[in-house]
């Protein structure tokens, strides 16, 4: 005889409901150097209310966070303190790589001026444009909500053993998998979705 | 238009201070020369080493603060006979007199002497010279780079290191994901 599941009870995976919880309870690092750091403290305002996707309580200590937003240009004077911090952040973490100057260096191709911080720390989402809009900051949030369900990790250990490309979840099966590449362009090192 | 007998008083002053100079230190020392409101002595690259004196009497007739020191690269330079310009840019506090000592030094030892021990307040400027130009100080307590990291080996503000460094961008080890 099978069991009848009780009425007003679910039953779902652990994993499933682990990552469903965490996407919703992002801390954010932010690591604001530049311009878009004031974008991204509008989309933490009133108008545009970063806490309607449970991303509100920005830390400034990495041992409190789980999300790091870099926005604006970092200079090679400032590589050993991003990465740093990023190591000081307990797993499981994510990095969002915010605006043109944190994921190319945008205009700043100077001696001084990392061009890209996919370089020297692994990053699961970019936002494009110099300042992004807060609209764009909240969809990158959603994005990777969106993968925390999909990739959810304890330790991150298991990224070593991937050994296909995972590409972001939008349009998957429209672009070439060879494109998705973005960087470091290793399969064991960058995140990148299960399947 | 700017009225030509606008700053008179200024020049008026800076005459009667370059005289007063003129007795204290070598008459050949330095030349003159005004724009403006911009008062300056200029000091030839062979006579550079005695800029240390002429400023040391510059403080004794009553400027004493250091406001700037400066450098630039006068390499390509159209007209430029020398390397590289360092200019001090001082204040008489009492009288409110600003005048600016200009000198020039060149490769392959651009270097002075320091004048930390006039103005304490030369310490991060001739840091940052040192940062950027490779501009020696000779007797700076602590000659250091102020700016750039300090692996950094090259001077990036000279004309002839290129805009995009030398790979220094690149010197970091990157962090993976599975490593983290």
């Amino acid at each position: 005889m099978a069991i009848e599941p009780l009425e007003g009870v679910m039953i779902t995976q652990l994993d499933y409901l682990a990552n469903w919880v965490r996407k919703h309870s992002l801390w954010p690092m932010p690591f604001a150097t530049a311009c878009c750091g004031i974008e991204l403290m509008a989309t933490g305002a009133s108008r545009h209310d970063i806490a309607r996707f449970g991303s509100e309580a920005m830390r400034f200590s990495p041992r409190q966070c789980d999300l790091m937003l870099v926005a604006g240009r970092v200079v090679m004077k400032m590589v050993p303190v991003m990465q740093r911090i990023w190591l000081q952040m307990p797993e499981p973490k994510w990095c969002i790589s915010m605006g043109a100057c944190a994921s190319s260096g945008g205009v700043f191709d100077a001696y001084a001026t990392v061009q890209g911080i996919d370089r020297f720390i692994p990053v699961d989402v970019y936002i494009p444009g110099c300042p992004p809009r807060p609209e764009q900051v909240l969809q990158a949030l959603m994005d990777l909500q969106d993968k925390v369900q999909r990739t959810g990790t304890l330790t991150a250990r298991e990224f070593a053993k991937r050994q296909v490309l995972e590409g972001p979840h939008l349009k998957p099966d429209q672009v070439d998998p060879a494109e998705q590449i973005v960087a470091p362009g290793n399969f064991a090192s960058a995140t990148r979705l299960q399947n | 238009m700017a009225d030509p007998h606008r700053y008179q008083a200024i020049r008026d002053r800076f005459e009667a201070t370059v005289a007063q100079l003129r007795t204290r230190v070598d008459a050949n020392l330095f030349t003159t020369s005004t724009f403006r409101d911009n008062c300056r002595l200029i000091v030839p690259a062979d006579k550079a080493n005695q800029v240390h004196s002429l400023l040391a009497s510059l403080k004794a007739m009553g400027f004493d603060m250091l406001v700037e020191l400066g450098a630039a690269d006068y390499l390509h330079y159209p007209h430029a006979t020398d390397r590289y310009g360092v200019w001090y840019c001082l204040l008489n506090t009492q009288s409110g007199e600003r005048i600016i000592v200009k000198t020039f030094v060149n490769d392959p030892e651009p270097r002075l002497r320091s004048v930390f021990d006039l103005w304490q307040g030369a310490d991060w400027m001739e840091r940052e010279a040192y940062d950027l130009f490779g501009i020696e100080f000779e007797g700076h307590p602590d000659l250091r780079r102020i700016l750039l990291p300090d692996e950094f080996t090259s001077f990036p503000l000279r004309k002839d290191y290129p805009l995009r460094g030398k790979g220094e961008r690149h010197n970091f080890q990157p962090i993976l994901r599975a490593e983290s």
